[in-house]
């Protein structure tokens, strides 16, 4: 059974190298790859000296376009489980077992929560979890599921949905950890949420302000309407 | 409309369409593009001939004012345009993704070279 840990990194040389020791000492029997998403600064080369795999972007792609990235090269290297981690230190890597343990369960992917029960140690402003909210009520309506933490990026994916997303990774920028989780719904794919705690961040600047972050989430959810509303009725037969 | 103004602009008409068949001639835009504003050059010359031509086309679709006729047809074209850009900009966009994740990959699978242009960029602290 091989394991490709995928970090998606921007702009993320001054916490990349802890996180990378941190994956080391916690996790060494997997592999790492880091996809460099057009960052501006030292990322590609602070992960090379870390002794990690680097994949990089000519140019930025957004969070979407550099999974898919990683997604390529783990059905390219032929492994079994793929395990998105964020580079900015805010995922624990003592929580990755949980995450796969969730997976040999027999779910092909899984979204580890900041928010599920009692993790509840990680703090949002009004604006960004007011989103999150209506988002979350979206997700529930289309997938018919209850999700609890939709734009979690600590998630985990079996070989079926590697091979998929790898060539249909939402790419539409925020929009990809939501547009994903519908995605592997209405495939027939096993979704399930565990709970997991969050360190707070050890580095760089949170990705969005929020107005942008509200015109994005607004976007989301038109996308969600359109594109999600159409595989719907797949998933209403699948069900059937 | 005056005579004058007639030919200025069947001569503004015509001008345009022989500017685009020149650029399909040079290659400078590839024909398919060139197909809807040849389609509304030639659609525009008869009418910019004849204003009687486009009081009678007017007349048949029930519009009172002819040139309101004429921006009808106008403003049709360019939309038809607009959008067709905007979905070869979609395909291009995603072609072009896709190049870059696919030079990803080979870039992480190739040992890195002297002097690479990845090396560049190197922190300077």
């Amino acid at each position: 059974m091989r394991t490709l840990l995928i970090l998606p990194a921007y702009n993320e040389e001054d916490a990349l190298p802890g996180v990378l020791h941190e994956l080391r000492a916690v996790v060494p029997e997997f592999d790492v790859l880091v996809v460099d998403d057009g960052s501006t600064d030292g990322t590609a080369a602070v992960a090379r000296r870390a002794g990690v795999r680097v994949a990089p972007l000519p140019f930025n792609l957004g969070v979407g376009g550099a999974l898919q990235t990683g997604f390529r090269y783990a059905v390219g290297h032929d492994y079994d489980r793929v395990v998105q981690f964020d580079a900015d230190g805010q995922h624990d890597a003592h929580q990755i077992g949980t995450l796969l343990a969730a997976l040999d369960g027999g779910a092909d992917m899984v979204v580890g929560s900041r928010f599920a029960h009692e993790a509840r140690t990680y703090t949002t402003g009004r604006v960004r979890s007011g989103a999150m909210r209506i988002l979350r009520l979206s997700v529930q309506f289309l997938s018919g599921q209850r999700f609890s933490d939709t734009s979690s990026g600590f998630r985990a994916f079996s070989r079926p949905l590697v091979e998929f997303f790898a060539d249909n990774y939402p790419v539409e920028y925020l929009g990809d950890t939501v547009e994903a989780l519908l995605l592997a719904c209405y495939e027939g794919h096993r979704v399930v949420e565990v709970p997991v705690h969050m360190h707070p961040r050890q580095g760089g600047t949170p990705s969005n302000r929020n107005v942008k972050l509200m015109y994005h989430y607004v976007r989301t959810l038109v996308i969600m309407v359109t594109t999600a509303s159409l595989r719907r009725r797949q998933l209403n037969k699948a069900v059937a | 409309m005056s005579t004058k103004g007639h030919i200025f602009v069947l001569l503004v008409t015509l001008s345009s369409l022989l500017f685009i068949l020149r650029m399909v001639r040079r290659r400078q835009l590839r024909a398919k593009y060139s197909l809807l504003w040849l389609t509304a050059g030639l659609v525009l010359v008869p009418l910019a001939a004849s204003p009687q031509l486009l009081d009678r086309v007017s007349i048949w679709l029930g519009v009172t004012y002819g040139p309101a006729t004429f921006f009808l047809g106008a403003i049709t074209l360019l939309f038809l345009v607009v959008i067709h850009f905007s979905w070869e900009l979609s395909r291009l966009e995603e072609r072009t993704r896709l190049l870059a994740e696919e030079l990803a990959v080979l870039k992480a699978d190739t040992p890195e070279q002297p002097g690479a242009a990845t090396e560049e960029v190197v922190p300077q602290h």
